[in-house]
């Protein structure tokens, strides 16, 4: 059974001035867990993947991320995570080949390595016709695929997408989601944000923010059945609603 | 007069973005272009608010032909680009004065259409729009595209990155603004929200795929589909795609949708199939088809 935590966030908290974005929240994460991180638009998600990718220093509470400390380790977090979102993935105006060998030199990875790294990946995704185009002139599906390939250069132990399929079309939507199973079948944890409620099915276990706080987490069949609901969609919307 | 569109065609340089499409929206209908990025959603939405000239064909807005009388449908649409673009640095009071002073008209003439939708963000009208949430951003943006009372409503992604709970709450406004005599035209690329909609083309690559009332859409699906679930998603994904009769197989939810190859077949048979391969704990139930069903469907082909 899977029970290493590859996270474990312990009451944290982020207050900018006298507003508190992120307010006491306590999750774990297990290894090779697909985990859904939901919430409305500025409930605080962004801000506490922030302080999780060791990149915004938490107010206070604590957390532990692939084994590191979020207030001391942030530099061996970011050696041990990979992360995609769909505004920033890859270099537009880098080829294929030439974004897979910039990442992975970020990532400390030898010549070899990415070498290896790179036929692999190519072969894998099918690029071999297009590895010398630039990443601006593929398809967006395309790009989302292989930023998330690119994502996994580095054997990550945690891999943080922030709505990764947003404008992608179903198809490639699906392909996505198989990557996502695949990585996670290997052991790697996907901690990941969407709006597509559907999406949110697909995940092991969900988490839904509002206004700062987790006001829900278990796997989306119980979440269903807390709120005597049938879909993923009706619980999102009966939890924001009450709140109002 | 709603919308109609006849032929169009329009590149890019060597990038092909609309191919030959037609459609017509009649009046008051909500019309929805369904696809992906990358579809050629914006570049219809270009055209027919006469930012952009196609290569070739013809369209009408209102009645109005967008290439002669272009300065007339400027003043008789409303159009909510996919990126916003309103004055960051005015407030929202300031925002909407400005597009009513440009369109010769003032906030109190044309209150009662934005009304339900002003009030909520009323609250905070000395606020910069630069400043506001996405929610409330897309809630301006809508006003000042109603401000002038347009005939014709463009919405480009108006829910695009938007929470399940605006989205909700965005397409209850476009519902009432329907029922006062406004032709929508809208994009989106949630599949869910095309069951919204009156009529919706289904698009991609700069192709229409499809037109029709999402039921009929839905109805002309041309399989029995298939809810299977079982203990593990991803080997049962791989396991379906490696069975000789498989059609098609994607993961929907909780389930996968499966089709088969074969007219008929025994469930039985197919469960013990994936049984053979480790599987445990499966169902598989009949389901109806939807959108996205239809959509890859439509893909494929």
């Amino acid at each position: 059974m899977k029970k290493e935590n590859v996270i474990e966030a312990v009451e944290l908290t982020k207050v900018f001035g006298d507003f508190k974005a992120v307010n006491s929240i306590s999750f774990e994460v297990k290894k090779g867990e697909i985990f859904g991180f939901l919430g409305a638009n500025g409930a605080g998600k962004t801000t506490a993947i922030k302080m999780l990718i060791g990149i915004s220093h938490p107010t206070s509470g604590q957390a532990n991320v692939a084994g590191f400390d979020v207030f001391t380790q942030t530099e061996s977090i970011k050696k041990n995570i990979g992360y995609m979102s769909q505004k920033f993935a890859l270099y537009d105006d880098l080829t294929v080949k030439e974004n897979i060998q910039f990442f992975g030199g970020i990532y400390g990875l030898s010549r070899a390595e990415i070498r290896a790294k790179r036929k692999q990946l190519v072969e894998d995704l099918g690029l071999e016709e297009i590895s010398n185009k630039l990443v601006g002139s593929l398809p967006l599906g395309w790009k989302q695929k292989l930023a998330f390939s690119v994502s996994l250069l580095h054997n990550p132990k945690i891999v943080f997408l922030d709505e990764p399929t947003g404008g992608v079309d179903p198809i490639t939507r699906r392909q996505f989601w198989e990557m996502i199973y695949k990585a996670a079948d290997q052991g790697t944890t996907i901690f990941v944000t969407t709006h597509y409620m559907d999406e949110a099915e697909y995940c092991d276990r969900v988490s839904i923010m509002v206004e700062g706080k987790i006001e829900a987490l278990d796997t989306p069949n119980n979440l269903k059945k807390q709120f005597k609901v049938d879909s993923m969609n009706d619980v999102f919307l009966k939890l924001a609603r009450n709140i109002e | 007069m709603g919308i109609s569109v006849k032929n169009i065609n329009k590149s890019y340089k060597k990038q092909k973005a609309v191919h030959d499409i037609s459609f017509d929206v009649k009046p008051g209908e909500l019309f929805g272009l369904i696809g992906p990025d990358g579809a050629g959603k914006t570049t219809i939405f270009r055209i027919l608010t006469t930012l952009l000239l196609p290569d070739e064909g013809e369209a009408t807005v209102a009645g109005l032909d967008i290439v002669k009388d272009y300065k007339t449908i400027r003043k008789s649409v409303g159009y909510m680009p996919g990126r916003f673009s309103l004055y960051q640095d005015l407030t929202i009071e300031e925002n909407l004065t400005f597009f009513a002073t440009i369109f010769g008209t003032t906030i109190e003439e044309n209150y009662d259409l934005i009304e339900d939708i002003y009030v909520q963000i009323e609250p905070f009208k000395d606020r910069r729009a630069g400043k506001l949430s996405g929610g409330m951003k897309q809630k301006l943006a809508l006003c000042c595209a109603l401000i002038h009372k347009p005939k014709v409503l463009f919405l480009d992604e108006p829910t695009t990155g938007v929470d399940p709970v605006s989205r909700k709450e965005f397409w209850e406004m476009l519902k009432r603004l329907q029922k006062r005599d406004i032709t929508i035209l809208v994009s989106t690329p949630y599949m869910d929200e095309a069951a919204l909609c009156d009529r919706i083309a289904l698009i991609q690559d700069g192709r229409i795929l499809e037109i029709d009332t999402p039921e009929a859409i839905v109805n002309k699906f041309p399989k029995t589909i298939y809810n299977i679930g079982a203990n593990n998603m991803y080997k049962l994904i791989r396991t379906l795609q490696a069975y000789e009769n498989t059609y098609s197989v994607f993961p929907f939810g909780e389930f996968v949708h499966y089709t088969d190859k074969r007219e008929a077949f025994e469930v039985e048979e197919l469960k013990s199939f994936l049984e053979s391969k480790g599987l445990e704990d499966i169902v598989i139930a009949i389901t109806q088809a939807d959108i996205e069903d239809a959509f890859m469907e439509l893909a494929k082909s």
